[in-house]
């Protein structure tokens, strides 16, 4: 291998800040795309192949470029922060894209010849006919209302489904591997007994199609280096793109020989599957550390690499995976999850096949990559087991201390039970993890399904309104009755659980169609292949081919909606402080005048959740326990069922727009809670208490959970502070809690950051379950988040 | 029933002693300090503390006040505190929390069952309970007893004193306290007895005992500018620290005026010291590591 130069930090420096810069939307690929559908080629082809050749026809023709001093190559638009679209799934509007520009928060440029373009050739082809509107035209009545009432959110009325993670296979086999194993597969169909036999040839052909399409299009960026080679003066570049011509010759059609070949495999990986279909980037390689520890060690032990080199092509990876943020979303979706990208998140840590932990010299090296780098993404992970050596968890608390958000931190040992849970095997439980924020996968092998989220306080507004949302003046859920009637709390826990299980109905309802809509018309033939046992089946990812097909549907407000029925058992059955009629007085008015007061004696005089207070956690175990018991295990469409898992992304923000005062004390548009962690700022008794009020429930009864802290810097300024978090961390784990993550600022920093946000452009928070710039979230979320519970211990 | 008076638990201390841990504030202090950071654990009575920021002038403090204590003076609410008997009825009724109590009576058990929340915390990290105030040891009969309880279950006990109690008392305390946190304020006696109001001979020879009976030490040192902060002042304190061979470190605490507003909440003043530079910190650390002593800057 030829010798990395050094000047780590100018190359690494010039490719980090072009990766910083506005991205801005690319028509290329959808112009291409609308090409070949208008195109001969296209007509009487079955849905794999139509789609196979698409990303065939987009791959040949599709731009390409080598950015000056890059190692990994490979954009999925035409360049570094082009943003490609997807009108075949979700059309943006001209409107949409006149907004694009003057967004203030996650702002994509919009140039006019690119509305230009929309207008002439995108709109009118796709009007109507994109998935997004063919999801709308297929919804029920009663869906809609609930849709449009902020009882739920629906993730793939825009994108596809996305939490597909990367196992090893790729670093064993080559794509022609995979061409064979397809080959030998087609042999295998049954054309006289098996009913499907055409549909599964289909399948697989079309995986074959977009095999050779991503060869050819690896070998495009290997011609293109040689000749930038051939014209290069500076001796030392030159040899570089010989050997990026060198490496994408032999990667992915043979399996990576080195580590520069490994990450590029993965890349080229990467870019097919988030160029087939819109995943919003919830695409990543899994347990990094583990699968290309093997190729570091033995290039090291060979004298081919340096550790300074191995370095540098991380972070050439690391701003590979920065440069792509996903299409714009739009709507309620771009209300639920306000971010460029729904994550790409490598794992660190954990545990191998055996049980036995993974802490290696290359965990080391890539948290330090994370820490020289401070991007947003990747959305870096860490799991931590019992097992896990104290040294890989301290090397990560000492970037966090240092108000850097990443990496989040999972409880290996709880995932392995949920896993096993879910009945899947133990290797691949032992080899799986969190997925795009908190949401478990096994590897390799599962599509990780989610749907959309779940408004639990919307649904508490609309039982205490007996069937109706005040808010859009219209009947959406079920009559439950005149709370004023109730005559205690169990009578207002069951009516609850009843409007509940109405709307978890109601959304598999529409989840069912859609997941259908999605089998049918947008295959993912290159995912598919990638993802076991789709070949062997000959199904695709989208239609049951993985070995596991699991669907979510994410509780969300847990401290809201806890702290509300609360204060309700507390003050009107228990105390009879005040009764119903007053409650919902006090609610409508959203505590204007004289409800003030009793609003006071909500907010401070009710026993809420996150205190380690029975009274007040017994509750939300009861609320997890219902939601669980409702959702877990009902089948959805592609032989999988359904699980629950508690977590918010941004969508907290908008849940809370939707929703009325409530009887916690919140006043009407305010974030409801984020995740499992308590209401903002309803904490009181500091961090062991969340803990022990987070803990007391069952995580492993779910799919994923997420709890967020904030520290003040000046609790973790020594070494000794930053060892009594790795023990706080150790012992939530131990209590059986899934996910944690910090953000360490002070609130005094945040205020001066909306105050003067230029000079804070570096600044990134941990938000929910992933990280973005502070100056980017929003005024909004940004008021929330510096409300949000501070943990100071003087 | 045997009780006693505590002002606060704080959860997750984790600069009180090793590990992560409970510190249970005890109400009440024979000490005066100027610069006293818990200024409500002085008195040893619950005493109401009003804070201003939380409230809305609703009034109903005024209202529900049995002594007539209470009353709004120019949008403001204004507390009679020699009409007021703390007896906590306007506490009860405060909607906002801007009216608390600080002292309620725990038994021994109910004080347990606070401590044993947070087990799983101190047994992963070595953590443990520390007994502060306020001076702990003005409820001794109290906390000998809490303090072997804690023994008996196997928790790890600190206690911060001023070591201002009889030797009988130290003692007695001494048989289940594993490490002692230990104010030494300031080495000259009169300026100590100007200061804190009491003389420190007590406090000097009840350390010269710890020490002799074995106690692990921790010295703990606020750094008050003007008041301790010469040369002088610091030199007499390594050289006094530094003779016992169970001080294990000395803790530099740095003057924070969190005091000042606390004070205010009980209708009191005190008077507000200079913040200490990093430099005169800086200083004072290379001053006390002349003696051999292994310094830390923070609790």
């Amino acid at each position: 291998m030829v010798t990395i130069l050094t000047g780590l930090n100018r190359r690494i420096s010039k490719l980090r800040e072009q990766s910083l810069r506005t991205p801005y939307i690319d028509p290329e690929r959808a112009t291409l795309i609308t090409q070949f559908y208008k195109s001969d080629q296209a007509r009487g082809l079955s849905p794999p192949v139509l789609r196979a050749m698409a990303f065939k026809y987009y791959l040949e023709n599709k731009t390409i470029g080598i950015e000056d001093g890059e190692l990994i190559v490979g954009e999925k638009g035409r360049g570094p922060r082009a943003v490609p679209t997807y009108p075949e799934q979700c059309l943006h509007s001209l409107e949409d894209l006149e907004n694009l520009n003057s967004m203030k928060d996650n702002p994509y440029i919009v140039k006019d010849e690119v509305k230009k373009i929309y207008e002439e050739k995108i709109i009118p082809f796709w009007k109507n006919k994109d998935m997004r509107s063919m999801i709308f035209r297929n919804m029920p009545e009663a869906w809609m209302k609930a849709f449009k009432a902020g009882v739920f959110t629906e993730f793939m009325e825009q994108r596809a489904m996305g939490h597909a993670i990367m196992d090893d296979k790729i670093y064993k086999m080559g794509l022609l591997d995979f061409k064979r194993k397809v080959q030998e597969r087609r042999r295998e169909i049954d054309w006289l007994d098996d009913p499907e036999a055409w549909e599964k040839d289909q399948e697989l052909l079309a995986m074959e199609i977009t095999i050779d399409a991503m060869i050819n299009f690896a070998n495009r960026y290997a011609d293109l280096a040689k000749r930038m080679a051939d014209e290069e003066v500076d001796p030392k570049r030159k040899k570089e793109l010989e050997q990026i011509d060198e490496v994408c010759s032999w990667v992915p059609a043979h399996a990576p020989r080195n580590f520069w070949e490994a990450l590029q495999m993965y890349w080229f990986i990467h870019l097919g599957v988030t160029s087939e279909t819109n995943v919003w980037d919830s695409f990543n390689p899994g347990r990094i550390d583990l699968w290309w520890y093997p190729f570091y060690k033995k290039d090291l032990e060979e004298g081919r690499l340096t550790r300074e080199q191995a370095k540098e092509l991380l972070a050439c990876l690391w701003i590979k995976i920065h440069n792509q943020p996903a299409p714009p979303k739009v709507g309620v979706t771009k209300e639920q999850s306000n971010t460029y990208q729904d994550f790409s998140t490598p794992n660190l840590g954990g545990v191998d096949e055996y049980g036995r932990p993974v802490a290696n010299e290359l965990s080391d090296l890539i948290l330090e990559v994370e820490d020289e780098l401070r991007i947003m993404m990747p959305n870096l992970c860490i799991q931590i087991s019992e097992k896990t050596p104290d040294w890989l968890l301290l090397k990560a608390l000492r970037i966090i201390a240092t108000g850097h958000p990443k990496p989040s931190i999972f409880n290996t040992d709880v995932i392995i039970m949920e896993h096993l849970r879910q009945s899947k095997t133990l290797k691949d439980a032992r080899l799986g993890g969190p997925s795009g924020c908190v949401t478990i996968g096994a590897f390799g092998k599962e599509t990780v399904g989610l749907t959309g989220y779940m408004n639990w306080t919307k649904i508490l507004e609309i039982t205490l309104n007996n069937g109706f949302d005040p808010r859009t003046r219209m009947k959406v859920g079920i009559e439950t009755g005149d709370p004023r009637e109730f005559k205690s709390f169990e009578e207002l826990f069951e009516v609850y659980k009843k409007q509940l299980k109405y709307f978890i109905n109601l959304k598999i309802i529409g989840n069912n169609i859609i997941e259908r809509l999605y089998a049918k018309y947008i295959p993912q033939p290159f995912l598919s292949l990638l993802i076991d046992d789709c070949i062997e089946k000959g199904k695709d990812y989208n239609n049951g081919g993985p070995r596991y097909n699991t669907s979510y549907i994410q509780g969300t407000g847990l401290g809201t909606i806890t702290d509300s029925l609360v204060a309700i058992k507390y003050h009107i059955f228990d105390r009879r402080t005040f009764n119903m009629n007053t409650l919902l007085k006090a609610l409508s008015s959203n505590f204007e005048g004289e409800y003030e007061l009793l609003r006071q004696i909500l907010w401070n005089k009710t026993p809420k959740y996150g205190n380690d207070d029975d009274y007040a956690d017994e509750i939300a175990i009861k609320l997890v326990d219902i939601y669980v018991k409702l959702l877990d295990g009902k089948p959805n469409t592609r032989g999988g069922v359904y699980r629950a898992n508690l977590l918010p992304t941004t969508v907290h923000i908008y849940f809370g727009k939707v929703v009325g005062a409530t009887p916690d004390g919140r006043k009407a548009s305010e974030p409801v809670s984020e995740g499992v962690s308590p209401v903002q700022g309803a904490d009181r008794k500091g961090p062991t208490a969340v803990i022990k009020s987070v803990a007391k429930w069952d995580h492993v009864k779910t799919g994923g959970t997420l709890l967020n802290m904030k520290f003040s810097p000046q609790t973790l300024k020594t070494e000794e502070d930053v060892r009594k978090l790795a023990h706080l961390i150790r012992a939530f784990f131990k209590l059986g809690g899934h996910h944690i993550q910090f953000n360490v600022v002070s609130a005094d920093t945040l205020r001066e950051a909306q105050e003067e946000p230029e000079k804070y452009r570096n600044l990134l928070v941990r938000v929910a379950g992933y990280s973005d710039f502070f100056v980017a979230i929003g005024k909004d979320l940004q008021d929330e988040i510096i409300s949000r519970m501070e943990h100071e211990s003087i | 029933m045997l009780k006693a008076l505590i002002f606060d638990i704080k959860r997750y201390a984790i600069h009180d002693g090793p590990g992560i841990r409970t510190s249970i504030f005890f109400k009440g202090c024979p000490l005066r300090c100027w610069w006293c950071h818990n200024p409500e654990g002085q008195e040893f009575y619950p005493e109401m503390m009003y804070y201003e920021s939380r409230c809305i002038i609703c009034g109903t403090c005024v209202e529900v006040c049995p002594q007539k204590a209470v009353s709004i003076v120019n949008e403001k609410v204004v507390t009679n505190r020699q009409l007021c008997d703390n007896c906590g009825i306007c506490v009860e009724h405060c909607p906002t929390g801007a009216r608390e109590m600080a002292g309620k009576w725990y038994t021994i058990q109910e004080l347990l069952e606070e401590i044993e929340k947070d087990r799983p915390f101190y047994d992963e990290s070595g953590g443990g309970v520390t007994v502060s105030g306020g001076e702990p040891l003005m409820q001794h009969e109290f906390v000998v007893r809490f303090l072997e309880e804690l023994k008996c279950k196997g928790i790890h006990t600190a206690v911060d004193t001023s070591g201002y109690a009889s030797k009988e008392v130290m003692k007695e305390v001494c048989r289940f306290t594993d490490l002692f946190l230990y104010d030494l304020k300031i080495m000259d006696p009169k300026k100590h007895l100007l200061y804190t109001e009491v003389r420190n001979d007590l406090i000097l020879s009840n350390l010269k005992l710890l020490d002799d009976l074995g106690a692990r030490i921790w010295v703990r040192f606020p750094l008050i500018p003007g008041v301790n902060d010469d040369e002088a002042s610091i030199r007499a304190m390594g050289e006094f620290v530094s003779t016992f061979r169970n001080v294990e470190q000395l803790n530099v605490l740095p003057y924070h005026p969190l005091g000042v507003s606390k004070a205010e909440r009980l209708d009191k003043t005190q008077k507000k010291f200079e913040q200490p530079s990093q430099q005169l910190i800086n200083k004072v650390v290379g001053l006390l590591e002349e003696y051999d002593l292994l310094v830390r800057v923070g609790g």
